[in-house]
């Protein structure tokens, strides 16, 4: 026990940080989708082949294995196809919970992409419901998906399920 | 950048994990955190170190706490010519497999020698810690071994 100090309290948890960092390139494809996001509109691709509309584009169609090479600018707003309400408090929320992470399918896509829904009660979010994205002021735009802030519901009448189921 | 080009972001992922280390670890990173290095007893004698929580041969609990070390030698080891930046030393050492007095097995740490010439497989190296009101409970409160004066280092 040489060295031994009296008084040592027992070890019973290791912090364990995990950093790291990453050089990311998101391509061509995505490159022209976050462009978009920097001047406030939303760019997806269509597939030549099957017409479908993708964004964020990965530069081909999944389907027809072609390249999306017609840009589309689609417009701010589409419907919650699908939503999970958060209630668990995680390091680095930035969010007051309870609140609501949704697919949005912007009117004229094909696939939906993840968004934060506000400016309404987690409790009142449904699928089908229209919304719409709401930016940052345009001095923070950048190409990033923090432009949009979140999406909110513009109050028009719910999308009927036939109209996205495929998309669920 | 021009518009043909692609995007280049940095994207940084931090996970700040804390794990809760049981009886078994916590006396090896305790024992540290009190400069002492300690292993355990296996069923047939072995004395392991960093202890396991269990018996590598049988599965089954580990037997008593056996103190070991502070010196031992040096079974294997590779010079990092530059450190990087999650390194805790400054300057270049060597990562080397310790098999500590009495113990069985070698555990992986950093031998601050200085230079590689005075590296060598066999050699003897000693613990050196950090001082006690540094120490955290962490494998870096052994802040190095380094070598044995006559210890067989070229």
């Amino acid at each position: 026990m040489s060295g031994a100090e009296a008084g040592t309290q027992p070890v019973t948890v290791l912090e364990t940080p995990i950093h790291l960092d990453y050089v990311f390139t998101p391509g061509i494809a995505q490159s022209i989708f976050l462009r978009g996001l920097a001047r406030g509109v939303f760019l997806g691709q269509r597939c030549p082949t099957c017409g479908k509309v993708y964004i964020p584009s990965r530069g081909s169609c999944p389907v027809d294995g072609v390249a999306t090479d017609e840009v589309v600018e689609l417009p701010d707003t589409g419907i919650v196809t699908t939503y999970c309400v958060v209630n668990v408090p995680f390091a680095g929320q930035a969010v007051e919970i309870p609140y609501t992470c949704a697919q949005v399918l912007l009117d004229g896509a094909n696939i939906s992409f993840m968004g934060l829904i506000q400016e309404v009660p987690a409790d009142q979010v449904r699928m089908g419901m229209r919304v719409e994205a709401v930016w940052v002021p345009p001095d923070e735009l950048g190409p990033s998906l923090a432009s949009v802030k979140y999406f909110r519901p513009t109050g028009e009448p719910d999308a009927l399920y036939e109209s996205y189921e495929e998309y669920l | 950048m021009s518009d043909g080009d692609v995007l280049v972001a940095n994207h940084v992922l931090d996970y700040p994990y804390a794990r809760s280390v049981g009886p078994v670890l916590g006396a090896f990173f305790t024992a540290l955190s009190e400069g002492r290095i300690v292993g355990v007893e296996g069923s047939d004698g072995a004395v392991i170190v960093p202890p396991t929580e269990y018996d590598p041969l049988t599965g089954e609990d580990v037997g008593e706490l056996r103190d070991v070390g502070p010196g031992g030698v040096v079974t294997a080891w590779s010079w990092q010519v530059a450190p990087g930046r999650k390194h805790h030393l400054d300057h270049p050492f060597a990562w080397a497999l310790v098999r500590l007095d009495g113990a069985t097995t070698a555990m992986l740490h950093v031998v601050d020698a200085g230079d590689p010439g005075a590296m060598a497989t066999g050699m003897r190296v000693t613990a050196r810690f950090r001082p006690p009101a540094e120490r955290r409970g962490h494998v870096l409160d052994l802040e190095a071994f380094v070598p044995e004066p006559d210890g067989g280092g070229r």
